[in-house]
């Protein structure tokens, strides 16, 4: 049995008995997990390559659904109701539970309507009022600066760290309650890597956070709680601190000490 | 010879065998594209756009007829031809993918019927279109044309739109955008360069087609607008002329073979400079 913490903050997803099936897979892919994503906490989830981390990752905002033929079992708790039901509403959802990606996603438009897209599918069309939150969104990000005086230049000329945080901005402009992160440090340099994780950190004042890394000091560095995940099944999920110090069990021992992986 | 002497000689032959090829092939291009200028320029002159066509030997012959035609049957076949070609090739590479068995058929078709003979297409629509209809006409000149271009076009827009990466399909889904939105504002956004340039190739390639004319929209000395009736070309009356005794037809030949080269030639830069402005980017 997996070692879980019961965690007494309030939650923001509750995943019960969850088990998720690729097209064509003949056994789930990810075995009956259960877990709690503590609100305004960050979460990281960490193991090695083909674990399944950011398969599970991208359950939550419903993405596999793009793909035929994946399926899902169990639950998925997200404001009282399950959001793995065929009635969920995907368009509601993923402004809800929002993505940022392992490589810069930006889209091919200028920088404010980047920042404007989520918004402006959420149907806001005054103009005052677009340029508002996009430039809270570029502050929260912490990219205003670099950007203030180019709104109307073309995304794809910022540099990788830069769309990163225009990536985030443009997640956060819609205010999502929770936002995924799928290494979004990867493509990175050390640099950019410093600013987006201090950005991740500032972020939980505002929404849940649920982030997966390679890196393991990435996740002793910005999250609250950790799981280990390996080979489908999530092992350990407890406080960042007591995982990487003391770990209940002995395959995240063996994972943080570099014996595998 | 050592082992070393050896492979420097294969590589001098190599290369001194693939300099000549090349030099052989730009030489004849030169030839041609020299003695089509130099020929051209001299039967250029403004009587061309004034006048239409006439008997031989009458001063004032010209090809107007056949640049209001060839304008006609290349820009409606265009009006017709992108829109389907762009929406099909949307389709192939978004709603059908890779492993749709029905993209895939789709994409075999159109890649047979881009290398398919263009006189072939001609007779398909004169055995569907004019032997019914009974008479030559524009609108079946524009039929060949059209279908001629949206395999071309098709493809284009299929292979750009797949070169999209998916994670940024995936990004505008993440924020809730339906996926007609994704479609129309990332997508193809995304593309809109190389379509752009499919989009030029493709009425580039129908624009010095002369074989599916000949037996669809025909052709007529004379300006004609009405597309229900045989309507005259640039390649037709070029045909025409080049193979007529009389030297004033050959030498409106001559010219509608220099303007409608120029056309194709500059369709083909354009489309360049888009991919290179991009590649900047």
């Amino acid at each position: 049995m997996p070692t879980i913490i019961d965690i007494t903050e309030d939650k923001a997803i509750e995943v019960k008995n969850f088990e998720f099936t690729y097209a064509g897979s003949d056994e789930p892919n990810l075995k009956n997990i259960s877990m709690p994503i503590a609100k305004n906490r960050v979460t990281a989830l960490i193991g090695p390559s083909g674990c399944g981390k950011t398969t599970l990752l991208r359950s939550f905002n419903r993405m596999h659904d793009l793909y035929p033929g994946n399926s899902y079992a169990g639950e998925i708790l997200f404001e009282g109701r399950n959001i793995l039901q065929e009635k969920e509403d995907m368009i509601k959802l993923r402004t809800q539970i929002g993505m940022i990606f392992q490589k810069p996603t930006a889209f091919p438009m200028s920088i404010f309507d980047n920042v404007a897209y989520g918004l402006r599918l959420k149907g806001i069309k005054n103009k005052s009022e677009l340029a508002d939150r996009v430039e809270k969104a570029l502050k929260d990000a912490a990219i205003w600066k670099e950007t203030s005086a180019r709104l109307k230049h073309d995304a794809n000329g910022l540099s990788g760290g830069q769309q990163q945080r225009l990536c985030i901005a443009r997640a956060i402009a819609v205010e999502p309650e929770v936002l995924l992160f799928d290494e979004p440090t990867s493509a990175l340099d050390p640099i950019s890597t410093q600013g987006i994780e201090r950005l991740i950190i500032e972020l939980k004042e505002k929404v849940s956070i649920l982030i997966v890394t390679h890196n393991m000091q990435q996740a002793a560095r910005v999250s609250d709680y950790t799981g280990f995940m390996y080979l489908g099944d999530l092992i350990e999920l407890g406080r960042t601190e007591d995982l990487f110090v003391t770990p209940c069990e002995k395959l995240t021992e063996e994972y943080i000490t570099g014996k595998f992986g | 010879m050592t082992h070393t002497e050896k492979r420097i000689l294969t590589n001098k032959i190599v290369m001194v065998l693939s300099t000549l090829s090349a030099a052989i092939g730009i030489a004849f291009l030169l030839w041609i594209l020299s003695v089509l200028v130099i020929n051209g320029i001299e039967a250029i002159n403004w009587n061309i756009f004034i006048y239409e066509g006439a008997p031989p030997g009458y001063e004032q012959s010209g090809l107007k007829h056949a640049l209001i035609g060839q304008l006609l049957l290349v820009g409606i076949a265009t009006l017709i031809g992108v829109p389907l070609g762009i929406f099909g090739g949307t389709y192939l590479s978004e709603y059908g993918g890779l492993k749709s068995r029905l993209a895939n058929v789709i994409r075999d078709v159109s890649d047979i019927m881009m290398s398919a003979p263009s006189i072939v297409i001609g007779s398909f629509v004169y055995a569907i279109f004019v032997a019914p209809m009974g008479n030559f006409s524009g609108w079946a000149g524009i039929i060949a044309l059209t279908i001629i271009m949206v395999p071309v076009i098709l493809r284009t827009t299929d292979d750009m739109l797949q070169l999209v990466p998916s994670t940024l399909r995936e990004a505008a889904f993440a924020l809730g955008a339906p996926k007609y939105k994704v479609i129309l504002q990332v997508v193809i956004r995304g593309a809109k360069t190389g379509i752009l340039t499919g989009v030029l190739l493709g009425v580039a390639r129908v624009s010095g087609e002369t074989a599916p004319l000949l037996f669809t929209s025909f052709n007529d000395n004379f300006l004609n607008t009405d597309l229900s009736q045989p309507i005259a070309s640039l390649t037709v009356t070029m045909f025409n002329y080049a193979t007529s005794p009389y030297e004033d037809w050959q030498k409106l030949g001559w010219a509608a073979a220099f303007i409608l080269s120029m056309f194709i030639l500059g369709l083909n830069i354009l489309g360049r400079l888009i991919l290179i402005k991009r590649k900047r980017k």
